[in-house]
């Protein structure tokens, strides 16, 4: 149970590293790059976890970007992920190695893997981070997260229980710079499947074609809101995006009006976004959706109303009708592109 | 075929506050079952009316936790427990699964647990694969269709952008999407039913729970502090003109950036 732990024999950070087929996750890298910076900040190392079925040439990269260390177990029954495999592995290793931290991505995965680990390691879990730091007074982890759909932010601390653990959310953190001249020791994990511990059969897996798999690492991004879901604005949006090589993104209220898909819904029920150019047509500027679009470096607002949230996060606004504008942008372009 | 269904009242307000502890303030607020939850409701009941048994729905939460248990009755199910005691209080994840596990494992008979992916006030879908570690159950998460068969259960499964098959033993608990179902609405009948029965209200004495891992107490994560998003960007430059002036001005200076 949920006893407290003598703190002063846990050590150093963890970052799992998801991979999906034999490749990284990009959102392991984003962990990598700030996990280095939690380690640098206490003076430890930092410990990459891999499973898989194969795995191992991964190693090297989970060190270019920023681990010293890395754990690979790789076993033909870890080609598909099952929480019980991974769990069991993942926390024996963890009772072994006694990290003070543990960080993982808060996908579809991670969101599935990480209750379940910390609840056998009778620790804490802060989940969907959006903000990690290290309070160096205390030497504690400080977990920042959005809460009721984006109206407040909660920081939530792990003081009495290791490790410490948190997911965080894809597209928060940017990926590190890859050097290939650091070194780091690579440690292979034997792992013993006993068959007890396969209580989970994988029948089917197939990728769903469904598109905007890809918003969160959209340079460009155009932004649909209510006050341009009409067709007209509509349409000018799907064509400034294909004009300029952006992504379509948009609000909830549009997906759930099916002009978009659930995969492009930036914010906080959705995706979060970091793109250098982000368009918002017609969004008013809601905290569930800004929570989403707080990454992104150069932010253009266009809404009737000239008081709307949205200028607020944006560097360059235009107060007006959007159906006129977006029509009068579409018309820019081309001429500019001629 | 007996089936455990765990749901959440939350507030239904776009505006929160806190007390000085950092725990919210319920009092005073509108009510509903958590949204998702009612499609957990939704699966378990379709699953009774295949393959009989019994459906039981769990909440742990202050006293007005009674009005969301009387609206699953509504909704048909069997039977409904509350979980409420001021040591309750404060849980964070960890302390609300092991006190719902420990009183899932007072009921005792059950072949599935179900409960939503996440609940839309805190959004961490933690408490689902928690219960599940705690009963030492096989997790089916997200799931958008259920299939029992043969004492085994396979749920399609929405892990991101990968559908799968996945397929467990019994007992196992699954935690659903809203995709899954379309909820009832309340049968006439049940109303007048749902609101005539007891229910039974299960405290810190009713349950085989020790008392240290209950409540904020027993909860391994505290709450610093909560404070309103603030708004990181600077001063908005806001363009002037007819739409084709503002349209130029937009363009040209975005080709000056390179962004476009």
């Amino acid at each position: 149970m949920a006893d407290k732990a003598d703190l002063t024999k846990y050590k150093g950070v963890w970052v799992f590293a998801e991979q999906h087929d034999g490749k990284l996750a990009k959102i392991s890298l984003e962990l990598l790059g700030k996990g280095r910076d939690l380690a640098d900040k206490l003076g430890v190392q930092v410990t990459s976890i891999i499973l898989g079925k194969s795995v191992k040439k991964l190693a090297a990269d989970l060190i270019a970007f920023g681990a010293d260390r890395v754990l690979v177990a790789e076993h033909p029954e870890l080609a598909e992920y099952r929480t019980e495999l991974y769990t069991k592995i993942i926390c024996e290793q963890a009772q072994l190695d006694k990290p003070e931290i543990l960080i993982i991505g808060a996908s579809p995965i991670g969101r599935d893997l990480t209750p379940r680990v910390s609840f056998r390691l009778n620790t804490g879990c802060t989940a969907d981070c959006t903000e990690l730091d290290i309070d160096l007074d205390e030497r504690i982890l400080v977990s920042t997260r959005p809460a009721f759909g984006g109206n407040v932010m909660a920081t939530i601390l792990c003081p009495e229980h290791r490790p410490q653990m948190s997911t965080v959310r894809p597209g928060v953190f940017p990926v590190p710079e890859r050097d290939a001249s650091r070194t780091g020791e690579i440690t292979e994990i034997t792992v013993v499947i006993d068959p007890a511990d396969v209580n989970v059969t994988v029948v089917e897996s197939s990728k769903s074609k469904k598109h905007g798999a890809d918003i969160q690492d959209a340079v460009k991004i155009v932004s649909v809101g209510m006050g341009a879901s009409d067709e007209v604005s509509f349409a000018a949006i799907q064509e400034i995006a294909e004009l300029i090589g952006a992504e379509v993104g948009g609000t909830r209220p549009c997906v759930e009006r099916v002009l978009i898909d659930h995969g492009v819904q930036i914010g906080q029920t959705g995706k979060n976004v970091r793109p250098e150019l982000y368009m918002a047509c017609g969004i008013s500027g809601a905290v569930q959706h800004t929570t989403g679009i707080s990454n992104a470096k150069y932010v253009v607002a266009i809404n009737k109303d000239p008081n709307a949230e949205i200028f607020k996060f944006a560097n360059v606004g235009i107060a007006g009708d959007a159906k006129q504008i977006l029509r009068a942008i579409v018309k820019e372009i081309k001429a500019l592109q001629k | 075929m007996n089936i455990i269904v765990c749901i959440k009242q939350v507030p239904n307000v776009t505006k929160v506050q806190w007390d000085e502890n950092g725990s919210l303030i319920r009092s005073g607020l509108p009510t509903i079952i958590n949204p998702v939850d009612k499609n957990a409701i939704e699966a378990a009941l379709q699953l009774k009316e295949k393959h009989g048994g019994k459906v039981t729905v769990l909440s742990m939460g202050p006293s007005q936790v009674e009005s969301a248990l009387r609206e699953a009755l509504c909704m048909g199910v069997d039977e409904v427990i509350q979980l409420s005691d001021r040591k309750f209080a404060g849980a964070d994840t960890w302390a609300t699964s092991y006190t719902i596990g420990v009183a899932i494992k007072k009921i005792g008979d059950f072949d599935l647990v179900i409960t939503g992916v996440e609940a839309m006030d805190g959004n961490t879908a933690q408490v689902g694969p928690q219960i599940a570690e705690y009963l030492n159950l096989p997790l089916l998460s997200y799931a958008l269709g259920i299939d029992v068969n043969d004492g085994k259960v396979r749920i399609k499964q929405k892990l991101g952008d990968v559908l799968r098959v996945i397929e467990a033993s019994l007992p196992a608990l699954i935690t659903v999407e809203k995709e899954i179902n379309e909820y009832r609405v309340t049968p006439i009948d049940k109303v007048v039913e749902a609101f005539d029965k007891e229910i039974p209200v299960w405290g810190v004495d009713d349950i085989p729970a020790d008392v240290v891992h209950l409540g904020l107490k027993g909860s391994p994560t505290k709450l610093r502090k909560v404070y309103s998003p603030k708004l990181e960007k600077g001063q908005v430059e806001m363009l002037q003109g007819t739409p084709e002036e503002v349209a130029r001005q937009l363009v040209d200076k975005l080709n000056a950036k390179f962004l476009i």
